[in-house]
């Protein structure tokens, strides 16, 4: 029973919960349970909430008791990137300086789940305030890829895709700057959507790059991602950045999906995203992919957009300079870490020595990085620069969708790699994101589902989806028809 | 500290220099919530009781802008005579400071909501001097720091600090001028006279409480001197802390003479940020700067640009009040006021409190009459504005009224004013509680009349003999039976009917 509970789609305990075929609290203490069994190993959780759990869980059970209309996820438990906001339970973003502090305040997207009944089971490991691609960076540790123990997640959401692989929950949530979402889901075999920037509030996210961070669902499937879509979008005046209009409808597009009919759609395969330091699973895989979107109807053709090339410099630009600037905050006057006040040193003094034992080696980095690119006198050349490559970026996609409804490429160039591999070398880290950022910059969706296992290392390898702003359900119908016809490829064994 | 600063007389400063002066003003707006959140915007209350997420700059929390405070930046811009941005930002100005939540202050940089404008200034004599501005742009306030246990309230020295973020995120609307050359010996006249006419248009917007000694507006003085010889710019100072009228005046002259003296002696002006000390009149260098402040602004990604369209300026435009200066203008010609008369009322700060009088019922010489003369006495014997006096325009216009009826002697009048300072409540309040009633009962009146002349043969006498003059001492006896609550006129009316 137990076992049937943490294999199942987040659609078929929603199902089994609202027609009290089993309670939430059941499903909350199955996942509860291979949480406690198997997280040593996987390390995905920061913060397990037990009591909060199963207390919504009794709640969403005493709904369906009383025969009340529950909402689609109700009762289905979801492990939530330690990013955003919880009042009353400790948010971290990974980093020591905000250990302890317990926000007095829920995200948007805390608010909406908890709204719609889902369960919140913790909150997920990550790298410290988002920056990194491996989980390393967290100041609590690596996450360990479920797959193989001993390479990495991805990251920055790399706990919230173990937490998926590692049967430990359902549903997560991720949140995607540069690729936080689709990489960890690329090498974990899960499904992870960065929607529109804008589509999903980002109010109670804990700011790393304010114009690119987008929080998105991450799930098994394609419907269930599409499911939690749809509770945490929409519109929020909190958020001046969050579009006013319609959810696009992704669960009847992933519904659509899986009839298995893309005829007359038409893909574009991004040249830039090929050859070259690509691992040959991965390329082998990509090809595996577009022949069966083929045979699914699909008409697909090369696209080349060439300003892509200079999407990864671009983009370690505008994110370390934004962030420069949104981690100033860290400074031991109001909440989090302080570090030597012990009554004969200055406020600066304070803040210096709290934001040096605070901020872990990448954040240091990325701040200094950025501090240094909005200098008076190296603006225009920096930030002013990576700001004209974004608008290239935006019109090269503009150009791309004028032909093709959605575009391909793989969703990141290896699958996953060691833990320490590439920990000393940022710029390697680095170009895991290499195929993710163009869509951060362009604030446009995209999406990774699994495209099987590669032939050289049994890892899984990531299939990434891209469509215009507002055409998240474009992507959600291919990928759930493409789920369909790749069908299982099997899971890990922890 | 004064006593160690060289200054060179001010007749030789203006003789061999040009003033040159810049003011930037801080004005907060009295919008009901803040910038970008929506707590509420008030002066005072407990400390750190208006704030929310967004305003401590908690992890997390995102600005939104409020729309009032655009709308106000923008009938200021109007009203200075300005261009009003097709599209602007905000922009993050970068510096740690603890009173500022964020460690930035959301600001605008290159793309101010109002430039290019203009304001007439009229000096005391009358002569204008029109200030060009450079920019109005929106920002948000920081919160309050008090240093506790140093000597001078100033960071350097303290024990320990406090914070107070009730005023982190008030709406601020910083004008800035462009440079004013050209003053000369009045350089620190003009710099009073800009900020008392900004002070005067602010209120006549109703966009702020414009309040110097609270600091809802608040004047940075920048001065520099260009010597006459050569015509060179000079380096300028920045003055901050300057809370009052009389000492944006104080702080531009200070500033002249000193750093005349400096250049005198050879040496060179720092550029540099001071700090005015109200008591003793002089400038004091701020905490020096090891290096150049590079505030690192860019574009606020929390924030959408603002792009007002033409209609809702034009709207705004005709919104705009009448601009205190044409009041003043329809004043004068209206009451027939000399340009003395008027520019005294005007810097009595009289004016508007004299209208709003007139307004409630009164003549315009019996309210003018008041605000200046005893008013203006109680205000001053306490070291306030007329302003800020504890009555209304509209308690003195009924005070008048009641005078006007013969309810009220002059000598009661006052007394009823002291009284509504004193805070017993209205007008009426205060005859009722302190039991004044003229005696206007003429029977009684008649009676008293009686008494004196036969008490004051010889005076009644020269009454009857036509010495009308004569009937002032038995007016003053009357009085002083009836304990002065005896119309004085009307005692006079019937003193002269009994010796007819």
């Amino acid at each position: 029973m137990t076992n049937d509970l943490i294999h199942a789609t987040a659609a078929e305990l929603a199902a089994k919960i609202h027609s009290g075929e089993v309670s939430s609290v059941e499903v909350t203490q199955a996942h509860l349970d291979r949480i406690a069994e198997t997280d040593g190993k996987v390390h995905a959780f920061l913060h397990v909430d037990t009591e909060g759990a199963l207390a919504q869980a009794r709640r969403v059970d005493e709904a369906v008791k009383a025969g009340e209309q529950v909402s689609p996820l109700a009762g289905v438990p979801l492990a939530l990137k330690d990013v955003m906001t919880t009042e009353g339970v400790p948010t971290t973003v990974g980093s020591k300086i905000l250990e302890g502090w317990i926000p007095p305040y829920d995200a948007t997207v805390t608010r909406k789940l908890k709204e719609a009944g889902v369960v919140i089971l913790g909150k997920t490991n990550m790298d410290e305030f988002a920056m990194g691609s491996s989980t390393e960076n967290s100041a609590y540790g690596p996450t360990h890829n479920p797959w193989d123990l001993d390479r990495i997640p991805g990251g920055s959401g790399g706990g919230s895709s173990a937490a998926l692989a590692a049967l430990q929950a359902p549903l997560a949530i991720g949140t995607d700057t540069g690729g936080s979402i689709r990489q960890p889901g690329s090498v974990t075999g899960t499904v992870g959507v960065k929607p529109t920037y804008g589509g999903v509030s980002r109010y109670g996210l804990v700011a790393f790059s304010s114009s690119l961070d987008q929080a998105g669902p991450c799930a098994r499937t394609v419907l269930d991602a599409a499911l939690l879509h749809e509770v945490i979008a929409g519109y929020d005046h909190m958020d001046s950045t969050s579009i006013n209009a319609p959810v696009p409808p992704v669960v009847a597009a992933a519904r659509e999906g899986l009839s298995g009919d893309l005829s007359g759609l038409r893909i574009g395969v991004v040249t830039q995203f090929t050859g070259e330091g690509y691992q040959q699973g991965v390329l082998r895989s990509f090809e595996a992919a577009v022949s069966q979107l083929k045979e699914l109807g699909a008409e697909i053709a090369d696209v080349s957009c060439p300003s892509f090339d200079y999407a990864l410099p671009a983009y370690y630009l505008i994110a370390p300079s934004e962030c420069s600037s949104n981690l100033a905050r860290f400074d031991a006057m109001r909440y989090g870490l302080r570090v030597g006040d012990d009554g004969t040193r200055s406020t600066e003094e304070v803040m210096s020595l709290t934001r040096e034992a605070g901020f872990g080696p990448e954040v240091k980095r990325r701040i200094m990085i950025g501090t240094y690119a909005l200098s008076s006198g190296y603006y225009d050349a920096y930030y002013g620069s990576a700001q004209k490559v974004r608008t290239l970026i935006t019109q090269d996609f503009a150009k791309a969708f004028e032909k093709f409804d959605v575009l391909i490429s793989p969703t990141t160039p290896t699958t996953a790699f060691k833990i320490g591999e590439r920990a000393n070398d940022p710029m390697a880290m680095y170009k895991a994101d290499l195929c993710t950022i163009p869509a951060n910059l362009a604030g446009t969706p995209a999406m990774s589902v699994p495209s099987g296992l590669s032939d050289e290392d049994g890892m899984p390898v990531g299939l990434q989806i891209m469509a215009p702003a507002l055409q998240d359900h474009r992507m959600y119908r291919v990928a759930a028809a493409y789920e369909a016809a790749r069908g299982a490829f099997g899971g890990p064994s922890l | 500290m004064t006593s160690l600063v060289e200054l060179m007389d001010y007749d030789e400063v203006v003789e061999k220099y040009d003033p040159v002066l810049g003011l930037e003003v801080h004005v907060e707006l009295h919008t009901n919530t803040k910038m970008f959140c929506g707590c509420a915007n008030t002066f005072g209350g407990e400390p750190n009781t208006n704030t929310c997420p967004t305003c401590l700059g908690l992890p997390g929390a995102l600005p939104v802008v409020n729309a009032k405070a655009i709308e106000s930046a923008m009938r200021i811009g109007l009203a200075l005579n300005c261009e009003i941005a097709q599209w602007c930002r905000f922009a993050r100005k970068n510096y740690f400071y603890p009173d500022m939540p964020k460690n930035f202050q959301t600001s605008q940089y290159d793309e101010p909501i109002a430039f290019n404008g203009w304001l007439d200034v009229t000096l005391d004599d009358g002569e204008v001097i029109r200030v060009e501005i450079e920019r109005a742009h929106m920002e948000e306030d920081t919160g309050k720091s008090l240093h506790v246990g140093g000597a001078t309230g100033r960071i350097h020295g303290a024990e320990h600090s406090l914070l107070d973020y009730n005023r982190a995120g008030v709406p601020l609307i910083e004008i800035v001028t462009k440079m004013i050359p050209g003053t000369r010996e009045r350089a620190p006249e003009v710099a009073r006279a800009y900020v008392t006419a900004l002070r005067d248009l602010l209120k006549a917007l109703d966009v702020s409480d414009v309040r110097m000694d609270q600091g809802s507006l608040r004047c940075d003085a920048n001065v520099s001197l260009s010597p006459k010889t050569t015509g060179a710019l000079g380096t300028r100072t920045e003055t901050k802390n300057v809370n009052s009228l009389r000492s944006v005046e104080r702080a531009v002259r200070f500033e002249m003479t000193r750093q005349a003296a400096v250049l005198e002696s050879g040496g060179e002006v720092t550029q540099e940020t001071r700090h005015f000390d109200e008591s003793s009149g002089s400038t004091s260098p701020g905490r020096k700067k090891e290096t150049a402040e590079d505030y690192r602004y860019f574009p606020e990604p929390d924030l959408v640009p603002i792009a007002p369209s033409r209609e809702w300026v034009e709207e705004l435009r005709l919104t705009l009040p009448e601009l205190p200066w044409e009041r003043r203008a329809r004043i004068q010609k209206d009451w027939n006021l000399t340009d003395e008369v008027l520019r005294d009322l005007v810097n009595a700060n009289a004016l508007d409190v004299i209208i709003a009088t007139v307004e409630a019922g009164a003549k315009p010489d019996e309210a003018r009459s008041w605000w200046v003369s005893y008013l203006a006495q109680q205000a001053n014997s306490k070291g306030i504005e007329v302003t800020d006096l504890a009555i209304t325009p509209a308690q003195v216009a009924r005070v008048i009224e009641l005078v006007n009826a013969g309810t009220l002697t002059n000598k009661l009048a006052r007394e009823v004013v002291n009284g509504v300072l004193e805070g017993e409540g209205s007008p009426d309040d205060v005859i009722e509680k302190r039991g004044f009633k003229v005696v206007s009962d003429d029977s009684a009146l008649e009676k008293a009349v009686d008494e004196a002349l036969a008490a004051q043969p010889d005076v009644a006498q020269k009454i009857r003999d036509g010495k009308v003059q004569a009937a002032g001492a038995i007016v003053g006896a009357v009085m002083k039976a009836t304990k002065g609550q005896a119309d004085a006129a009307r005692v006079r009316e019937i003193v002269l009917a009994r010796c007819s």
